[in-house]
């Protein structure tokens, strides 16, 4: 039985609520009631509609970079450079709304070419870390996080440099762009219905990438033996390649949502560090597509929920960072118990 | 020591393994357990030498003590070693230090003790290893020895050797047979598994037959070897009489190509092969047929000279081009290399083929998988994931997955490790195929009596020399092994194939 796919949700099941516990008793030792702060989160995420897009729109970004690390880690590669590829996005997006800002185009259509200018740019940055893995034998890790900082200080240098606002540069960033290159948002909520089809229909189409082509097959022959998957006649280092372009682009794409649907302008932090919590999400849900929508949605929740914690409970929001990690934690220890269990048996 | 099994059960899951054994083995004997692929011969070792632990009330009894192991660390502190059929070593470090990760020692070793310790059990049984060299440069055989020295430092009183005399050369093969001849005299006890029966006769004072997990016979010399054979099959089985070769038109043609790697060179090898043509290449392990298959595969470059395949030149060309002209390479390292792990026996067999558009069609892959699994008798399920397998089977779902049509078949010890059963069956698709597509097979392999039974030529290699191709029907094991040993050679400069 506990081969089966119902073993491995009771052994998650049980991850779940020994996370729960484990934090219980963290806030315990703290001095603050747990079952207080989790009804805080709770209400603080789902309790209102107003609630709700914040956590869709926490939760748009988060899908889009789960839904490109899906592919790269289905090609065994770890892409660290996620979070540089988000802000590259960003960047790309705000270059062409720069580009375009005075033009006679139509502004829906300008919209579109920026987003797109964006995704190229996540790619492109991708390429990078790509590049220097297969040519140059920079494992990805390394080459990722390097590339993460340089993508940092590029964003300050634009900031603070080429498009600083008019009189004084501020870490509130660039200039906001006029209100007619926003995508559209819902009455009174922040969240643009445009920017949640987008995340959504990506993660669509990486399942059935995944599920049912040709493409994902070998990639994922070529994340779990690169040897051999060669022998068996595919193009490898050209598949790894891939995987890292759609991955940048995918991540490009938040990055350009980042600008277009949520700041309206560049700011320094604009990644959020989405890109490491999507990481945690593809290992959270062992690499399968069908489960990133919940888990996505499940951490955006945190995130937001635990925004007032620290003026209703006077606890610290870093609480839903100390939650997601730990429940990684414990779904992998126990994921690492099950196949102890299963071998045995 | 005395070794006592007592009505040994083992069961995985649904399989069980091992079916109420009961053996006895006197100290000072050297026992051999035959049996074929999955009789069972495995896991009872691993009973014996605590890597698993037997089902309760079974027993295992030591000098007529019963004991109980739970790791191969206690099985040791009990005096009973075990010698892999791949040796468990580390080959980037040296060989003392190699030497000194297995014993219980201080934080810091005392290296020259040990050093003095190892030299002296080295000439006791008549090795020689400098221990300041790297274990990598050994091989396959000096590992084995290594290996064999280590366990007798440990204390080991009772060597169980699983599947030794795979992949080391006959005169290793002599060596090792010396040094396990000298164990009885010590009190010792050697317990040699196999499912070679040459070996076994040879060496062993009595043999235990495994069938099915059941001990089926216990027999003493002299041996009567269709017996033997009868016992582990249950019937009666022949390799069968050999099959001249039906040769057409020259595949592949290498003229005057030289390689090159690291360690060897290989100069001016010119050889036609032909449609139907089987070619077997002997040598011991890294003596230059591992990279000669390589650039017949175009994994490795020529350094000069020309390759061509079928009239087309494919000097330098990339191994995905030799593939698209049919040449398929079977590597011997099956799970590192062949296959993919974690993959389904479908998912691979959809690799395999040529893409009809973007997404792949289900029904028809496991429709595929099903035909393939049944007309190469692979035991398992279309969802079975290559991994869960046995040795054998793998070698088949290989073998499933060879392209149509085929020029060329490459194959890096297409047998090792399987029973004869599997081998007569492998060998026959292989040939059927041949015949087929009329393609040529060039295969490697270091059983002897494989090579000359199954080639219609061969080349013999010896430290990045070939042989002029050999016609197999006329040579006898001892040329051979004698040439494969580097006796009997043409003076140099004659070395055209």
């Amino acid at each position: 039985m506990l081969k089966t796919r119902f073993g491995g949700v009771l052994f998650q099941a049980v991850a779940f609520v020994l996370a729960m516990s484990f934090v219980s008793l963290i806030l315990v030792a703290v001095g603050a009631s747990p079952l207080e702060a989790y009804k805080n989160m709770l209400t603080g995420s789902v309790g209102s509609m107003r609630k709700l897009a914040e956590v869709l729109v926490s939760f748009v970004p988060l899908l889009l970079v789960t839904a490109g690390l899906l592919l790269t880690f289905s090609a065994g590669l770890w892409n660290i450079g996620v979070e540089g590829q988000i802000v590259l996005g960003a960047i790309g997006t705000t270059w062409a709304l720069r580009y375009f800002v005075d033009s006679t185009l139509p502004p829906a259509l300008i919209i579109a070419l920026s987003i797109l200018a964006g995704m190229f740019a996540g790619a492109l940055w991708a390429a990078f870390a790509g590049i220097l893995k297969t040519f140059g034998g920079v494992n990805e890790i390394f080459g990722g996080l390097g590339l993460n900082f340089v993508s940092t200080a590029l964003t300050l240098y634009l900031i603070f440099g080429p498009w600083k606002r008019e009189g004084v540069a501020s870490m509130s960033g660039t200039e906001p762009f006029p209100d007619i290159f926003s995508l559209p948002q819902l009455p009174d909520l922040r969240i643009s219905p445009w920017a949640l089809g987008i995340a959504l229909v990506a993660i669509v189409v990486v399942y059935f990438i995944l599920q049912g082509t040709y493409f994902g097959l070998r990639i994922k022959a070529v994340g779990k033996n690169f040897r051999a998957a060669y022998l068996l006649g595919i193009p490898t280092w050209q598949y790894s390649l891939y995987s890292f372009l759609i991955c940048g682009a995918l991540a490009g794409a938040a990055g350009a949502l980042q600008v277009t649907a949520v700041y309206h302008r560049l700011i320094p932090s604009i990644s959020s560090g989405y890109g490491y919590l999507g990481l945690m999400v593809a290992m959270l849900i062992n690499y399968q597509a069908i489960w990133a929508v919940p888990v996505a949605f499940f951490f955006a929740a945190l995130n937001i929920g635990s925004i007032q914690l620290p003026i209703v409970l006077k606890l610290d929001s870093s609480l839903s960072g100390v939650l997601q990690g730990v429940l990684v934690l414990f779904v992998l220890l126990m994921e690492g118990v099950r196949q102890k269990f299963v071998k045995k048996v | 020591m005395n070794v006592e099994l007592k009505n040994i059960h083992k069961h995985f899951g649904k399989t069980h393994a091992n079916r109420g054994i009961n053996l006895t083995i006197p100290s000072g004997t050297i026992q051999g357990i035959l049996g074929e692929n999955g009789a069972g011969k495995s896991t009872l070792m691993k009973i014996l030498s605590g890597f698993i632990q037997a089902d309760p009330g079974s027993e295992v009894i030591l000098d007529g003590k019963p004991v109980y192991m739970d790791s191969p660390a206690s099985a040791i502190r009990y005096g009973v070693g075990m010698l892999h059929q791949d040796p468990l070593d580390f080959p980037p470090m040296r060989i003392l230090d190699n030497f000194l990760l297995g014993l219980p020692s201080s934080f810091f070793p005392n290296r020259k003790e040990a050093t003095q310790d190892f030299n002296l059990l080295a000439k006791e049984y008549g090795f020689s290893f400098d221990p300041e060299n790297y274990v990598d440069s050994l091989t396959v055989g000096e590992r084995q020895q290594l290996e064999i020295m280590r366990l007798l430092f440990l204390g080991a009183r009772v060597f169980i050797l699983d599947e030794p005399t795979t992949g080391i050369s006959a005169s290793q093969k002599e060596k090792l047979f010396a040094t396990l001849k000298k164990f009885p005299e010590q009190g010792m006890t050697v317990i040699f598994v196999s499912h070679k029966l040459e070996d076994v006769e040879n060496l062993c004072d009595r043999v235990a037959v495994l069938r099915g997990g059941e001990l089926v016979g216990e027999t003493k010399p002299p041996y009567n070897t269709s017996k033997l054979v009868e016992m582990m099959f249950g019937k009666v089985v022949t390799l069968g009489e050999r099959q001249p070769a039906q040769t057409g038109d020259t595949v592949l043609s290498f003229q005057n190509v030289s390689l090159e790697d690291t360690r060897l060179k290989i100069k001016n090898i010119s050889l036609d092969l032909r449609a139907g043509e089987v070619i077997g290449l002997a040598g011991l392990e890294g003596s230059g047929q591992g990279m000669f298959m390589r650039a017949c595969a175009g994994l490795v470059r020529p350094v000069s000279g020309k390759v061509i395949l079928k009239g087309r030149d494919l000097t330098g060309k990339s191994y995905h081009t030799f593939k698209r002209e049919g040449v398929n390479f079977l590597p011997a390292a099956r799970l590192e290399e062949g296959l993919v792990p974690g993959l389904s026996l479908t998912d691979h067999f959809v690799l395999a083929e040529e893409p009809k558009g973007i997404f792949i069609d289900r029904a028809a892959g496991q429709k595929l998988a099903e035909d393939r699994i049944k007309s190469f008798n692979i035991r398992g399920t279309p969802t079975s994931t290559v991994e869960s397998l046995s040795g054998g089977n793998q070698q088949r779902a290989e073998l499933a997955l060879l392209q149509s049509p085929l020029s060329l078949i490459l194959l890096e010890h297409p047998t090792r490790g399987l029973d004869i059963e599997s081998v007569i069956y492998i060998w026959s698709k292989l040939k059927d195929r041949c015949r087929q597509d009329g393609a040529a097979i060039i295969f490697i392999s270091s059983d002897l009596e494989e090579v000359l039974q199954y080639s219609d030529r061969l080349l013999v290699f010896f430290s990045g020399r070939v042989s002029e191709p050999i016609d197999a029907a006329t040579t006898s094991v001892e040329q051979l092994g004698q040439l494969i040993g580097g006796k009997n050679w043409p003076e140099k400069g004659g070395a055209h194939a």
